[in-house]
């Protein structure tokens, strides 16, 4: 267990002279003792990168990277003690379930019962102790993950790194196995980097989640935060399901109101500040599809409002998804699925103003967010 | 149908032909290798005879008596594969798990040497080893079929250690092993099919190397090229002694390579962990 701190790191591939984008452009993160910390964004933006540099594979360009307190950035991976779970589990082919167990503590000249029964506790947790003389390629893709992870926790290191270990799951596996490592983590409690591109899991499983694009860090938050208060268009973009809906509107003169070709909303007082001497300007306003009510004509006259037709719809069960034309772009809107809608009919919605999000049209950066904590 | 298997027949005979003509002259060999001499040299060839190992005991007593020349190829055959070994595995454990930018042109290079044939480098050779007095000594022999297959052995060794996924080796790294732990508990336990296959085509090519053992040998590190060479006689019958001699050569490479051919085509064709 240990805080691990990231300072300035930096990581070009180019080797002594830097050439092309850094794959990691100046990562700061100082995470508390025994945090889970979920590094998320699109395929490319850096996130096994930066693991492999906390594991020591990769070389810093620039920064430095503290484990615990010590600054390991020249150290060898095996004098880190981190443990890794890679994506394609990378067990030892030749050596049994207890081989792949045993074999970092082995190394560690424990004695023969010491490992035995470190093995056979790891082996308990993840329900594979019927497996352990077995070789890797008599194992399901299930079990050889569950392998990977009992690898790492025998280990008992410092920090653990997973780097997208349940991405060659199906559906349900996966779903399990995210719940099987939140326990772990519950029970160890040790510092863990998890590395996903796919947000639901970034989202159920991190403390704190750092979203990534292109080699840069966008931002650094609760799930809560993140989905609250998206610092930019790409984060508020990346995180939900579906996306958030943007729509660009025109500021009015009380640096309030805002108006678009079939909208109007009006800034919430939590927002509205960033509105400030912005009157006339363009804007963009972000409102997620669960926001979005179905408006019956009594409503007419509410704040928020949009008007357009029904272009697709899509049953879910218990909500209908709904996409609609409004004055010529395209809205998703998650709607309650007794509300009865059909295809070509005109269609007027609504939200709440403190759902709105406010994004500058040119940077796409957040507006009227709280002093960032 | 009918035509199809009509072909498939037609085929089979055509393989089985081939397969004949190809085996015919081992099989000849073989036959003359029992005959007396006078059978072996008679111009309508009979396949009916008094079989006769006359022929081997001449051959076995021939010049310094077949066990010298025995000795010799066993020795700097297995002397060489497994010094070429010791040399190929860091080098192409190296390449392939710490490339530089001049890898991919070292492996060229490595191997564009077995492009030149040996004549070519026959005379410095040969003179560095009159100078050195390595001449017909089998020390000398033996380095000579260690450099022959070395560009062999370390492109072989390389493409295993390639087949060993990246992961699996940073694995061990990240697990506490040092580099030459994760060598000899991960990378050569996985490798080992591959290395076994290649040791083995490099100890073959070795025992039936005749040209530098032709050249740089006389007697006393003679192997058994340079013993069936000493049966070609200008006066004299020697037909059946030279055949006995090469049944005496062939056989034990015949042998391995039957006993090893699984071990063989697995190492050859599959990757090394499948
Ligand atoms: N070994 C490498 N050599 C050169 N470029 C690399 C290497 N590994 C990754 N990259 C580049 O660095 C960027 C980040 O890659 P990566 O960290 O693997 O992203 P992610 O894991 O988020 O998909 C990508 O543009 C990728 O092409
Ligand atoms: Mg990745």
């Amino acid at each position: 267990m240990a805080i691990v701190e990231l300072k300035n790191v930096v990581k070009n591939y180019g080797g002594r002279k830097a050439q092309g984008p850094n794959a990691v452009d100046d990562f700061n993160l100082t995470t508390r003792d025994g945090e889970f910390v979920v590094l998320v964004g699109p395929s490319g933006c850096g996130k096994t990168t930066t693991m492999r540099m906390i594991a020591g594979l990769e070389d810093l360009s620039a920064g430095s990277i503290r484990i615990g307190g010590r600054d390991v950035s020249d150290v060898a991976p095996r004098d880190r003690d981190i443990a890794m779970v890679f994506q394609s589990y990378a067990l030892y082919p030749h050596m049994t379930v207890f081989g792949n167990m045993a074999f970092a503590l082995r190394l560690k000249k424990l004695p023969q019962a010491e490992i035995e029964k470190r093995v056979r506790e790891a082996a308990r947790m993840l329900d594979i102790e019927h497996l352990l003389e077995r070789k890797p390629r008599a194992l399901s893709g299930g079990q050889r993950q569950r392998v990977a992870l009992g690898r790492a926790i025998v280990r008992q290191p410092q920090v653990f790194l997973m780097d997208e270990p349940l991405s060659n799951l199906d559906a349900k596996l996966r779903v399990e196995t995210r719940a099987q490592i939140i326990k772990l983590h519950r029970s160890l409690g040790v510092t863990t980097f998890y590395v996903t591109h796919d947000q639901v899991e970034a989202m159920t499983m991190g403390q704190r989640i750092v979203v990534m694009l292109d080699g840069n860090v966008q931002q650094i938050a609760t799930p809560h935060e993140l989905y609250a208060q998206p610092v930019n268009t790409f984060v508020a973009g990346f995180i939900g399901t579906p996306s958030m809906n943007f729509l660009p509107a025109t500021v009015g003169d009380d640096a309030r109101s805002l108006q678009g070709e079939g909208y109007r909303f009006r800034a919430g007082d939590a927002r509205a500040a960033g509105l400030a001497g912005k009157a006339g300007a363009t804007v963009l306003v972000g409102v997620r599809p669960e926001h979005l009510k179905w408006c019956g004509s009594g409503d007419a006259q509410a704040a928020n409002h949009l008007a357009g037709k029904v272009d697709v719809v899509e049953p879910l069960g218990s909500t209908t998804m709904v996409q609609v034309d409004v004055g010529g772009q395209r809205i998703t809107a998650q709607l309650d699925s007794a509300i009865a809608v059909e295809m070509g009919q005109p269609i007027a919605l609504t939200c709440a103003a403190d759902v709105l999000h406010l994004f500058d049209a040119q940077t796409g950066q957040a507006l009227g967010l709280p002093a960032q904590a | 149908m009918k035509t199809r298997r009509t072909s498939h027949v037609l085929l089979s005979l055509l393989a089985y032909a081939v397969a004949l003509v190809m085996f015919f002259p081992i099989l000849w060999m073989l036959l003359t290798a029992f005959k007396t001499e006078q059978d072996a040299f008679s111009i309508t060839p009979q396949l009916a005879f008094a079989p006769t190992l006359e022929s081997f005991r001449t051959a076995l007593e021939q010049g310094s008596g077949y066990w010298h020349y025995a000795f010799n190829s066993l020795f700097s055959a297995v002397v060489s594969t497994l010094a070429g070994l010791l040399l190929a595995v860091p080098a192409a454990y190296a390449m392939a798990f710490y490339p530089s930018r001049r890898t991919d042109f070292t492996l060229v290079w490595m191997v564009s040497t077995k492009f030149i044939p040996a004549v070519g480098v026959l005379i410095p050779i040969f003179l560095v080893y009159k100078n050195l007095r390595l001449l017909d000594n089998l020390w000398g022999l033996t380095a000579l079929f260690t450099a022959m297959n070395l560009p062999l052995l370390v492109w072989m060794a390389y493409s295993y250690f390639k087949d060993i996924p990246r992961d699996i080796v940073e694995a061990s790294a990240i697990d506490g092993a040092a580099t030459v732990q994760t060598m000899w508990r991960v990378v050569l336990p996985l490798a080992l099919p591959g290395l076994a296959s290649a040791g083995l085509l490099a100890l073959i090519l070795a025992w039936n190397e005749s040209f530098w053992s032709l050249t740089m040998t006389d007697h006393k590190a003679a192997t058994l090229a340079v013993y069936i060479a000493s049966f070609k006689s200008a006066e004299g019958l020697f037909w059946a002694k030279m055949s006995a001699a090469s049944v005496l050569t062939v056989t034990p490479i015949v042998v391995l390579g039957w006993f090893a051919q699984r071990q063989m085509v697995r190492g050859l064709t599959f990757g090394a962990v499948k």
